[in-house]
């Protein structure tokens, strides 16, 4: 066995052995520990004591330990848990089955980008798309062709991302005073997204059993909840009666409200049921 | 002889010697001397920070320090900036507020960092602490313009109100007319993070111009251009400032009102804000940009040729911040003109596009480390990178304290050799012998944390994603870091071996994040149940961990030392280790 480090357990990784010289030589480490040896208990105590994180190699040797559980090890679970176990495994569940119009999967926070930011360079994109001023950006006297002309003064598109609104809207709902963030890049439709808030919301995190709900329960007014959003320009609506991509743009933040406290919002969802199903997306 | 001394020596010589001591680490040692230095130390300490709330409790920190006057606590874990962290997780202040109400009359100031804060908290602030003086609310969420009125109207001698990038909830445009007309104490404000009408700009106006110290104002984006004018011309001391949007459509007399106002404001040094800029308005600028130390573009759409423009002209900057719209052309000019450069970070204008929208490439960081010998902070988001740009940057800049490279695509190989970029960041830890921060992005092999536990000896964060083969790369990492305070990691293949092997490691870090990992319930439960002063959190939203197999990996897992014991504040989708006091599952009783 050579003297040098040793890649143990490493697989495929195409690393080149005609290592480049610029690197100094790598520290010989001597044959003993070159088998870099991890126990799989505790390295507790000892000489350990929490004082430095040094850990002595425990005894058994790193080969003939029993295999590392990877992903490979719980094929049927894990392949429900993420749609392709590679690199993008990250990815929130709700998001899966989506596909951005880029081509690569939705990764949840990547690149790594604050929302603070991200959510800057959205208003930034629909404001030189001529959007709406949600933002306050474009100046209202101002005619909106002579911004666009200035801010894309070379022409190059600067918009981040067709789908338009990029980022975590606020989501809450009656009777809990902390509400959370749905991220609504990852839905392509009002379904998908009611299922992903019953997930987070109408269903008791500690329960073992599921509850078996039905899909949309949210939409089609048939659930104690329903789901409103607040507009650009401040008014409460019943979620459902725009196109998609309509409501994605001009929606600020979302509340599920009781049933019996969503009297007076527009048009009542179980009179638009029939409009709302054959709706296009 | 020296008895004697000792006992001659009384404690108010001593603590007088002590209020010079000001860094913590220093305090620390101190106060482990003797008991009695122990004593006169924890008596004269001021100020605490607290780089984990969920570490130690108020209490606690309360009973050592009775005398606090200033306070700076961390709550969520860093990946919650982008997203990772389920909202209602957690890193609330009211329990804190709420004790040191009773115990710290005399607070003044207050540091948080992702914590929830909410309005009752501003509230209790503002009714609290009579000399309260400084709030600082970096990245944190949860409160209203409700809140901030309180602050306004209770805090007498307010000095700093710093709201940097926080999430306010509007609920009306007019808190800032809740100073009242007599403060005048105002040292610092930054309101940048408020939206578009969340801010009375004649009530603005009067509180800047009544406030002859203040140093540090950063505006809001609803701000127009024309208004700059007036503002500076309230505040031509300013040391720092942050514009609103700087667009709208070219007017000689607007151009020519901010070119005067800016050259009247001799001490500026710092700049930033530029919403949605217009290139025209930029020579406004000219007359500071030869002072200027801090510039922060990085949300200017402003193309290449206009940013080199406004950066020649910049010799004295320190600290760069800008969209990759700079190219690689912009680079080379600022290498060329800004030799004390410092702090350079590139962000993407086009995250999502799978085409590079610019010409940004490697070749734009390694002509800034040739070029600016005092680079120490670098973070930079490209498409491409090689092992050889890599090494050459490390090369030029061994003085970096801080490197974060984000290759866009997870696992972009070196794209000239195919190969992983083991390398090439084993260059920059090995020539870089003070690094404390480091992400790393790209294919990387094992190997890479090889070097990194063979070389980077000082390091006290790291941030992967994406990379690695084995348990043996964070093996490399926990073993060999003998500085490593926090760790976080996100889609590697890293399992129970290395982190069950390095166990006694995690007591000796603030923190380790690992989601979308191979870690077992199991092995979480192991830890938590082992380990004294450890507490370990699992989240899943979607299930409980404890109704599948412990064999099974879990979806997130952030472990962090406590010496309070398990927190009780959790959401239904988190599960504290420590609960489970059951006897381990027979499946890993053989591996003990």
């Amino acid at each position: 066995m050579e003297g040098g480090l040793v890649l143990l357990g490493g697989g495929s990784s195409g690393v080149s052995t005609n290592e480049s010289a610029v690197l100094s030589k790598v520290e010989v480490v001597s044959e003993a520990e070159s088998e870099l040896e991890l126990g799989l208990g505790l390295s507790l105590g000892g000489g350990g004591g929490g004082a430095t994180g040094k850990t002595k190699a425990a005894n058994s040797s790193w080969g003939e330990c029993g295999r590392i559980l990877t992903a490979k090890d719980f094929p049927s679970v894990v392949s429900q848990r993420s749609n392709n176990g590679g690199p993008f495994s990250g990815t929130k569940r709700a998001a899966e089955s989506v596909s951005h119009e880029s081509g690569s999967p939705s990764v949840v926070g990547w690149p790594p980008i604050r929302s603070y930011r991200m959510n800057s360079l959205v208003n930034q994109a629909k404001a030189q798309r001529g959007d709406e001023g949600d933002s306050g950006v474009v100046e209202k006297d101002k005619p909106k062709d002579a911004l666009k002309k200035k801010l894309n003064s070379n022409g190059k598109q600067t918009t981040v991302n067709e789908k338009g609104h990029l980022g975590f809207v606020k989501v809450n709902i009656d009777g809990i005073p902390i509400g959370r963030k749905v991220d609504l890049n990852a839905h392509s439709s009002y379904e998908s997204l009611a299922q992903a808030l019953e997930d987070m919301f109408l269903r008791s995190a500690n329960s073992l059993e599921k509850e078996p709900l039905a899909l949309s329960k949210l939409l089609d007014g048939s659930s104690e909840f329903v789901l409103t959003y607040e507009d650009k320009e401040g008014d409460w609506m019943l979620v459902g009666d725009v196109p998609w991509r309509m409501f994605v743009s001009s929606v600020r933040r979302l509340r599920i409200m009781r049933t019996s406290e969503a009297n007076g919002l527009a048009p009542r969802f179980n009179e638009s049921n029939e409009r709302q199903k054959s709706k296009p997306i | 002889m020296q008895k004697k001394m000792a006992y001659s020596f009384p404690d108010e010589v001593l603590e007088h010697v002590f209020s010079f001591i000001q860094s913590d680490k220093d305090r620390n040692a101190v106060s482990a001397v003797c008991k009695s230095w122990y004593e006169i130390e924890r008596w004269c300490r001021r100020k605490v920070f607290i780089g984990n709330c969920y570490a130690v409790s108020p209490t606690m920190v309360i009973k050592r320090f009775p005398e606090v006057r200033s306070i700076e606590l961390k709550g969520k874990p860093h990946f919650a900036d982008f997203n990772l962290v389920p909202d209602g997780w957690g890193g609330y202040v009211l329990p804190w507020i709420v004790e040191m109400a009773g115990a710290y009359p005399w607070l003044e100031e207050i540091r948080l960092k992702r914590m929830v804060v909410t309005d009752e908290s501003l509230e209790l602030i503002a009714k609290s602490f009579k000399n309260f003086k400084v709030l600082v609310l970096f990245s944190c969420e949860g409160f209203s313009t409700d809140g901030l009125a309180a602050i306004a109207a209770g805090c007498k001698n307010l000095r700093e109100l710093d709201l940097r990038e926080s999430e306010v909830d509007d609920m009306s445009g007019h808190w800032l007319t809740h100073f009242p007309e007599t403060c005048t104490s105002l040292v610092s404000l930054n309101i940048s993070c408020l939206g578009s009408d969340e801010v009375s700009f004649s009530a603005l106006e009067r509180l800047v111009g009544r406030c002859p110290n203040l140093r540090s104002l950063r505006l809001n984006r609803a701000v127009t251009i024309d208004k700059i004018a007036n503002i500076l011309r309230h505040a031509p001391q300013l040391v720092d400032f942050g514009t609103g949007n700087y667009a709208t459509e070219l007017r000689p007399d607007v151009l020519a009102n901010l070119t005067g106002a800016f050259s009247s404001c001799k001490k500026l040094k710092s700049l930033s804000g530029f919403w949605d800029v217009v290139p025209a308005y930029l020579p406004a600028l000219y007359s500071v940009c030869s002072r200027l130390t801090s510039l922060n573009l990085s949300y200017a759409t402003i193309q290449s040729p206009e940013i080199i423009k406004l950066v020649s002209r910049c010799p004295s900057l320190q600290r760069l911040l800008v969209l990759d719209y700079i190219e690689d052309s912009g680079l080379e000019a600022l290498a060329s003109s800004c030799k004390d450069l410092q702090e350079l970070r590139v962000f993407p204008s086009d995250p999502f596009g799978v085409e590079p929208n610019v010409s940004l490439t490697e070749q734009g960081l390694v002509a800034v480390s040739l070029g600016c010998p005092k680079l120490q902070s670098v973070l930079y988001f490209c498409r491409r990178m090689t092992n050889a740009a890599l090494v050459t940057i490390a090369q030029n800049c061994p003085n970096f304290t801080r490197f974060r490279l984000c290759i866009i695509e997870p696992k972009t190989a070196d794209y000239l050799t195919l190969e992983p970029l083991d390398i090439g960041f084993g260059a920059i830890v090995e020539h870089c012998k003070d690094l404390r921060r480091l992400s790393l992005s790209g294919l990387l092999t094992d190997r890479v944390f090889e070097y990194i536990g063979t070389y980077a000896k000082k390091l006290e964060m790291l941030s992967v994603a994406f990379a690695g083969n084995s348990d043996l790369g964070l093996h490399h990492v926990l073993s060999g870091c003998e500085s490593l305070r926090k760790l976080e990691i996100r889609d590697c293949p890293f399992g129970d071996k290395a982190l069950l092997a390095n166990a006694a490691k995690l007591e000796t870090m603030r923190s380790l994040w690992m989601s979308s990992c191979t870690v077992s319930f199991g092995a979480c439960k192991l830890l938590g149940q082992t380990v004294p002063r450890l507490n370990v959190e699992v989240i899943d939203e979607i299930e409980p961990p404890g109704s599948r197999p412990e064999s099974f990996p879990v979806d997130k897992l952030y472990i962090y030392r406590s010496v309070s014991g398990p927190r009780f504040d959790m959401p239904p989708f988190v599960w504290t280790m420590d609960e489970e006091r059951k006897i381990l599952h027979s499946e890993f009783r053989h591996l003990l």
